[in-house]
């Protein structure tokens, strides 16, 4: 008792310290000059009950370790039902997950219908990033780098060259997927977590370079007026341009906006469906065991004769073409690109997704990228503290649950 | 001397002051990788603090009037330093402890979520706009050449930083060779699980590692802030980088080799700032980051690391 009395001292004091100047006082611009001000009642009031919580916290440590440790963990994939009726059932059920998603859109306003639109982005961008970090094991920090080699792909080839989105799309995935390669070739061969340096480097670079290249790229204006999607060369904007026709006038409807946006919506789950089915079969191939294999056990793997250099290349590269997917999309919905759309804080929600999902886990990447695009449209007030939250997140989930919500479950015996 | 020599003096002169700086901040990416094994990726995060309150402290001191500058500044350091090397005792006790031997991507991303929480909460807690304090410090030591060609300058600010910087790093040098402590550091540095058989509290150095590290990396803090004048939440991250491509080029986990290349960096980079566009001089940082690690993953001064099955 007399030892976690000193414990909680300790901790106190050292919360004490560490709020009183960050906390306790601002500093601010008076006129001129600069100026501190003394933080009000209330803020104190907080860091003295965030102390006093601290305080009993670490007193009572063990009690409370002991309440935690009764509460059994959720096990969400004993939700799955098991055995043979689930294999009867998952192609009915699939379906009608498809077709609800194909439905959906048409019952609900257009807001909606667009932040369903962004989740799919993510839900690709975390799919391919789940391929790099998830399977093989290789933490890139500079994921948003091959998104915005995507985006740019399309904006600049259709801007200069009138290229369509069908035309690009297949190009962007290809172009991020050689960015990827000429990136993995050399920094492969390193340890993971100069990787993950080098990574955060290369997406940084890219950022400047598009950021600099203000006679190609535009600089930070971006690129605007990107042409949206055409349906086999029907667009849906109100008039057609030259020599083409509108949606609305090739079926004599009248003319709606929402037709853009569900279009688009319509894009995204067929992009979303072919990624996942892909990514599906891969994983069941020689080369998705090898990754795992790979991230389990590199010295293993290779004294078992498989190449490490091509397995973690392949990986990587098809990280980078998803992402490179998903950025011509984005250009394409946007409408609108600026390097402000790729930040490092950009690839951290990406990892958080990854990593909040479950590492590996393909449901669990989607659930994530669900509630984390979600979550923030519904707490619009705590807005500024998203980006804490999600800091915070990425600690805790490390500490507690580092296999993610989902975990993935792979077909394994264990002995008893 | 001709225009163009004294010019690329006084871009070495600015490069090697703020290479020191860097050199600062890279020690502790050096230390603590050279005992545990892993990128504290919320070194620059430290930094960042470690700025802000040497900030608060020294408006607050001057406000108050009626205390000498050096006075000021002194009280301000050792404030700094207090508080970053809380800080990061804390980064490491509840982020990177909990962790220690699990997987090394665990701890990583462990790190880069603390990164990310720090500068939001520092740009919740303090605003997230630039602060910008007006110099303290001016006039120069040294001016060489002629005011209508070209002139070096030494100012009073950049001599402080080299003297600051040579002085720490000194009594760092000192305290790892000779001291017990010091020594227990290189020992847990060899080898971590024969330096605890040994009987040392293996927990209690590497929280030291943090502490030491932190406490440099609010020095650096100190200094660049006094040196720019304008610091926001978000200075940490570029830093953090920088520092660490510093601790890279020298060769990660050697003391001399962190000071070394901080150095080279400034250098390097105060060199390509001049002679071609200054956006690129973080691409070069990077570009050599990559080719370090490209031709010589062991750094200039490092020792090469060998897998153990």
């Amino acid at each position: 008792m007399r030892g976690s009395l000193y414990n909680a001292i300790f901790a106190a004091g050292i919360t004490l310290v560490l709020a009183c100047l960050m906390l306790g006082v601002r500093l601010g611009a008076e006129g001129t000059t600069l100026a501190v001000t003394g933080a009000g009642a209330d803020r104190w009031g907080w860091i003295l009950a965030g102390v006093g919580v601290v305080f009993f916290g670490q007193l009572f440590a063990n009690q409370v370790d002991a309440l935690f440790g009764r509460i059994p963990k959720p096990n969400l994939s004993a939700l799955k039902p098991q055995g043979s009726s689930w294999n009867t059932l998952k192609p009915w059920l699939l379906s009608a997950l498809v077709v609800g998603l194909l439905v959906w859109p048409f019952m609900v306003s257009r807001g909606a219908v667009d932040l369903a639109t962004l989740t799919l982005i993510y839900i690709m961008l975390g799919l391919g990033l789940n391929i790099v970090v998830g399977l093989a094991g290789l933490l890139d920090l500079g994921y948003v780098a091959f998104y915005a080699v995507g985006a740019y792909t399309y904006a600049l080839l259709s801007e200069y060259f009138g290229f369509s989105f069908w035309m690009c799309l297949p190009i962007a995935a290809l172009l991020a997927a050689t960015f990827g390669f000429i990136l993995g070739f050399p920094v492969l061969r390193l340890r993971g977590d100069y990787l993950a340096i080098v990574t955060l480097g290369f997406g940084e670079m890219i950022r400047i370079l598009l950021n600099n290249w203000t006679s190609i790229t535009g600089g930070p204006n971006g690129i605007s007026g990107i042409e949206k999607p055409t349906l086999f060369g029907l667009e849906f904007s109100r008039r057609a341009s030259e020599g083409n026709q509108t949606f609305h006038e090739f079926f004599g409807i009248d003319y709606s906006s929402g037709h853009k946006v569900i279009f688009l919506y319509l894009i995204a789950v067929l992009l979303v469906i072919i990624v996942i089915y892909l990514i599906n079969r891969l994983m069941r191939m020689p080369i998705g065991r090898a990754w795992e294999a790979l991230r389990e056990d590199e010295i293993a793997c290779r004294s078992l004769g498989l190449n490490r250099t091509v397995i973690k290349l392949s990986a990587f590269t098809l990280g980078a073409s998803t992402a490179g997917f998903a950025g011509c999309f984005f250009a394409a919905r946007q409408g609108f690109i600026s390097p402000e759309s790729f930040i490092f804080i950009e690839s951290a929600i990406i990892l958080a997704i990854v990593v909040l999902g479950g590492m590996g886990s393909q449901i669990g990447v989607i659930l994530a990228a669900i509630v984390m695009t979600i979550l923030p449209e519904l707490a619009r007030e705590f807005s500024d503290y998203r980006m804490l939250m999600f800091g915070l997140l990425m600690v805790v989930m490390m500490r507690w649950r580092p296999e993610g919500l989902v975990p993935m479950k792979r077909p394994h015996l264990e002995l008893k | 001397m001709t225009e163009a020599s004294l010019y690329l003096l006084q871009q070495i002169i600015n490069g090697l002051t703020i290479g020191s700086t860097y050199a600062l901040i890279a020690i502790g990416y050096t230390m603590v990788y050279g005992i545990i094994g892993m990128i504290n990726f919320a070194h620059g995060e430290i930094y960042m603090i470690g700025s802000y309150v040497s900030f608060i402290v020294i408006t607050g001191l001057l406000a108050m009037g009626s205390f000498a500058l050096p006075l000021v500044l002194f009280i301000a350091l050792l404030v700094a330093m207090l508080i970053a090397s809380t800080y990061g005792w804390t980064v490491e006790r509840v982020a990177y402890r909990p962790l220690r031997g699990s997987n090394r991507l665990i701890a990583l991303i462990s790190a880069i979520g603390m990164s990310i929480f720090l500068q939001n909460y520092v740009a919740l807690a303090q605003g997230s706009r630039d602060v910008a304090l007006a110099p303290l410090i001016s006039g120069s030591v040294l001016e060489l050449g002629s005011l209508d060609t070209f002139e070096v300058t030494l100012s009073w600010m950049q001599l402080l930083i080299w003297v600051v910087t040579l002085v720490t790093m000194t009594s760092l040098t000192l305290f790892i060779s000779r001291s017990r402590m010091g020594r227990a550091c290189r020992a847990c540095a060899e080898d971590l699980g024969m330096t605890n058989l040994l009987g040392i509290d293996t927990n209690r150095i590497i929280s030291l590692t943090f502490v030491i590290g932190a406490a440099l990396a609010a020095i650096a803090g100190l200094l660049l802030g006094l040196y720019y004048g304008v610091i926001n939440p978000f200075i940490g991250f570029m830093a953090g980088l920088k520092a660490f491509t510093a601790a890279v080029l020298g060769g990660i986990g050697s003391i001399p080799g962190a000071m070394l290349g901080g150095l080279i960096l400034g250098v390097t980079e105060a060199l390509t700032a001049a002679y071609f566009p200054s956006e690129y001089k973080d691409v070069v940082a990077f570009g050599l980051l990559v080719t370090i690690l490209l031709f010589r993953p062991t750094g200039i001064l490092g020792k090469p690391e060998v897998e153990k099955v």
